[in-house]
């Protein structure tokens, strides 16, 4: 055969496996990524559903937190109605509600009777962990995306993504400082 | 990969030298050395976590034994991209270890014990449960397994082999083998390499242990984001004296450290399955990030450029990640030590089956799951208490 048509064969088949696995590669960070967006979705959502029994618990105790107690449960309601919209509108619903979130739990330190009582504390407990499991699932997306959006601009294989249509992702990002830090617990 | 990929020759080589010594075909021993490490395979690949949380005498436990657990070992699940929750062993013991198995991450379980759920707060705690999830996601269980295994073979294959030299003398000659000379020479050669062989395949056996320990404490504060964590608990642990009642030098590698350092086993030599802690403590403070990166800046400036630790493949897409800040409030106050031991001790009860009774008199009363009586006395205040 001609020196030339085999050449271009192994050519063609070189390219075919850098490009079949650059994409498989992609397909893969990218699922891995929506996965990650899932796993923030349903800690979200246990978020959601936590909150109307811990306001029923406070409430009991507490006579003069009308307020705070309203605005939580209209931040959660916000939050749920929002949380089909785009990511940038979401995290800004979410942090608000983990301020208001914040601002009950500081409250309700004021009150020993709701500190001791059982179910309360095994509220709270949900609460911290629903937090940081919200925190880390949106640590792992936005790791997730870091890797993906680094395959995807990233030479060589931003080639076979833009071949392919592979685009970047937008990090998850709660704008809220308070939820960074750990609330502080007074002993006043 | 190629400390493995070394305990496998050795395998290969001792195999094909038996082969050689006893049948005069290098390739029947191969064989045999296969067939032998194949079967070991299967049982401790399909019973081996089984077999080994019951000689720990762990205790399954359910989401309602102990919530704050099971919480810490799902946030560390979702940080690390586990599909499923490992099963939640709880070791009855006052020593501080854990330890995590399975062949892999659907079949996993964690063991901790209640020594270390009482003197642990939440950081710290995450922080043992990031590395005990860290060796389930970088299958580090399986791959132990297997060399232990190779390991095992090895030895095995070694003893007998050095048995029959004693006992059996010179290989009676089959059909035209190597002349007496070569035969010498080969004779001595596969005494040798059957002597030496056990013992190269412990050595590397023991330094793949090390390795997998630091990716390990790595792969724990880039989940946790806060390095402290598992560094303050290394730290609780290594100053507590208990030793673990149910560790045999089996079972030793899988724990997070040593539980025979006190007796004499070296914690810090290369006979030992663990790194030494303070210098895993010393290095995990030294990070000036969470990253994989870091951990690699961090091990290399202890010893001082002269070796790397993290696998390049891990190492690629990385660079400085922020550490958090700790999350734990009431550090080492009376009223969380208290909570915790409350936590820990109705968990045990829960799992041991014991039912719970509370008296009006605030007395809280334990009912052992055999009692066939309908009404209890409380000891407190002599109500009569309806089971």
């Amino acid at each position: 055969m001609h020196v030339g048509a085999i050449v271009g064969i192994v050519v063609g088949v070189v390219l075919a496996i850098i490009f079949g696995g650059g994409y498989n590669r992609l397909v893969q960070m990218r699922n891995q990524t929506r996965n990650a967006w899932s796993q923030i979705d349903v800690q979200l959502k246990r978020r959601y559903d936590l909150i109307p029994n811990l306001v029923q618990t406070v409430k009991g105790y507490t006579k003069h937190e009308r307020e705070t107690l309203e605005s939580v449960t209209k931040a959660r309601n916000f939050a749920q109605q929002m949380s089909s919209s785009g990511a940038v509108e979401r995290a800004k619903a979410e942090s608000e509600l983990s301020s208001a979130l914040a601002r009950l739990m500081a409250v309700a330190e004021n009150y020993p009777d709701l500190k001791a009582n059982q179910n309360y504390l095994a509220l709270q407990e949900e609460l911290t962990s629903t937090e940081n499991r919200i925190s880390f699932a949106r640590q792992y997306y936005n790791d997730s995306v870091l890797k993906y959006n680094n395959t995807t601009q990233m030479f060589p294989s931003n080639v076979v993504a833009r071949a392919f249509g592979f685009k970047s992702s937008e990090f998850f990002e709660l704008t809220v400082a308070e939820e960074r830090q750990a609330p502080k617990v007074s002993f006043t | 990969m190629a400390l493995t990929i070394g305990i496998g020759a050795i395998l290969l080589v001792v195999g094909y030298l038996i082969g050689l010594y006893f049948f005069a075909n290098g390739y029947a021993g191969l064989i045999v050395a296969l067939i032998i490490w194949g079967i070991m395979n299967l049982v401790a690949i399909f019973q081996g976590d089984s077999i080994l949380l019951s000689v720990s005498k762990a205790k399954k436990i359910k989401k309602e034994d102990h919530p704050r657990l099971y919480n810490i070992v799902e946030e560390m699940r979702i940080a690390s991209g586990l599909e499923k929750v490992p099963d939640i062993y709880i070791i009855d013991d006052r020593a501080l270890n854990a330890f995590a198995t399975g062949r892999d991450a659907n079949h996993a379980s964690v063991a901790i014990t209640s020594g270390l759920l009482q003197k642990l707060n939440r950081d710290e705690l995450q922080g043992v449960i990031g590395h005990e999830i860290a060796h389930i996601k970088n299958r580090d269980v399986l791959l132990m397994v297997m060399c232990g295994i190779l390991l095992g073979s090895i030895v095995m294959l070694s003893w007998f082999a050095s048995r029959a030299l004693i006992f059996g003398g010179a290989p009676r000659s089959r059909t035209s083998s190597s002349s007496s000379g070569g035969g010498g020479i080969l004779i001595i050669v596969a005494i040798v390499l059957m002597i030496i062989a056990p013992v190269a395949a412990q050595l590397i056996y023991f330094a793949i242990s090390r390795r997998r320990e630091y990716l390990a404490d790595a792969s724990s504060a880039l989940y946790t984001r806060y390095p402290e964590g598992l560094a303050s608990a290394l730290e609780k642990i290594a100053a507590s004296t208990d030793e673990l009642r149910s560790a045999n030098k089996a079972t030793a590698p899988m724990f997070i450290i040593n539980p025979f350092r006190k007796r004499g086993m070296a914690a810090n030599n290369f006979t030992s399955t663990h790194p030494p802690i303070a210098e895993r403590i010393r290095i995990l403070r030294s990070m000036t990030g969470s990253s994989f990166a870091n951990y690699e800046k961090a091990y290399e400036d202890f010893y001082r450029g002269t070796k790397k630790i993290i696998p390049r493949s891990a190492l690629a897409e990385t660079q400085t990640l922020d550490i958090r800040a700790p999350r734990s409030e009431e550090v080492g106050t009376l009223k969380a030590t208290i909570e915790r031991r409350k936590d820990t001790s109705d968990a045990l009860w829960q799992i041991n089956q014991y039912r719970t009774i509370d008296c009006e008199c605030g007395v809280r009363l334990r009912i052992p799951p055999k009692l066939q009586d309908s009404t209890v006395k409380c000891p407190h205040c002599g109500a009569i208490n309806r089971t």
